[in-house]
């Protein structure tokens, strides 16, 4: 019998893949990439606790809907951001990134 | 013990999801990641499907399988300079590494084991078959300035964005 427990454990592990791919790779896209998954894994904490324990209520979706826009605009940034720092650095490895070190 | 339909779609596409979302993060490819990446997000749609939220399913899949994955391959193309094999290589810093592994190991583990063991305050669903409607309702009633809101943010977000791309011009 699936229940809430069942989705926030797949939630988790969900969120747990995308912190490692944020704190292990190298490449910027790859790190948005994994940023996407931790979102991903958020809302479905959202849906299901607004379906198990508010069912009367649809604000636990509206706040999955609302997290969705906010992930467009800042992959739509995040890439443009990249695509510019390619332009100056020719690499997309987090680890020229340092402008502003010294 | 019996595992219903319900139960049973639940299994697979969870599975299929992780198992999508593990590619995403330990291909060499990087255009191997991103394709994982879109299945990954069509199994979380699916997720959303058994939870009744069809709504929610089809945004998730017009605008993460739809716009934000061609986006990422786009750039994915345009910020390709070396051998494709080698594009996702995990960081060469080895405490990194083992940093992320303990991490996500320890995160996992503590929030897996309080959630086993914790009883939430579940009601019965009604089913009530009218989500599109309800969530209507919010939107334009209670939270119609958040959505206002939202929008306002998406256009500034895409007109940044193509600014920053392409460069402003100087003058």
């Amino acid at each position: 019998m699936i229940g809430l427990t069942h989705y926030l454990i797949l939630a988790t592990l969900l969120f747990g893949i995308g912190l490692f791919g944020v704190l292990a790779k190298r490449s910027a896209i790859a790190v948005l990439m994994a940023v996407e998954l931790m979102l991903n894994a958020v809302n479905i904490n959202f849906v299901a606790i607004n379906k198990y324990v508010v069912p009367d209520t649809g604000v636990g979706q509206l706040f999955a809907l609302f997290v969705i826009v906010v992930a467009a605009a800042e992959v739509a940034v995040g890439l443009a951001l990249i695509i510019n720092i390619f332009r100056q650095k020719k690499s997309v490895n987090l680890h020229d990134f340092n402008l502003l070190k010294w | 013990m019996d595992i219903s339909l319900a139960d049973l779609a639940f299994i697979i596409l969870a599975g299929f999801t992780l198992l999508t979302a593990l590619g995403v993060v330990l291909f060499k490819n990087i255009v191997h990641s991103a394709i994982m990446l879109v299945f990954s997000f069509l199994g979380v749609a699916g997720i959303y499907f058994t939870m009744h939220a069809g709504f929610l399913g089809l945004v998730q899949i017009l605008v993460y399988a739809g716009a934000i994955s061609v986006l990422i391959i786009f750039a994915i193309m345009l910020v390709m300079n070396q051998d494709p094999e080698k594009t996702n290589l995990p960081s060469p810093n080895i405490p990194n590494i083992m940093a992320g592994t303990y991490l996500t190991i320890l995160l996992v583990g503590a929030l897996v084991g309080s959630i086993w063991f914790t009883s939430f305050p579940e009601k019965v669903a009604p089913v009530s078959g009218d989500e599109l409607g309800l969530l209507t309702g919010l939107m334009l009633g209670d939270y119609v300035i958040p959505l206002e809101l939202a929008a306002l943010l998406l256009l500034v977000a895409v007109v940044g964005a193509i600014i920053l791309a392409r460069g402003a011009e100087h003058k």
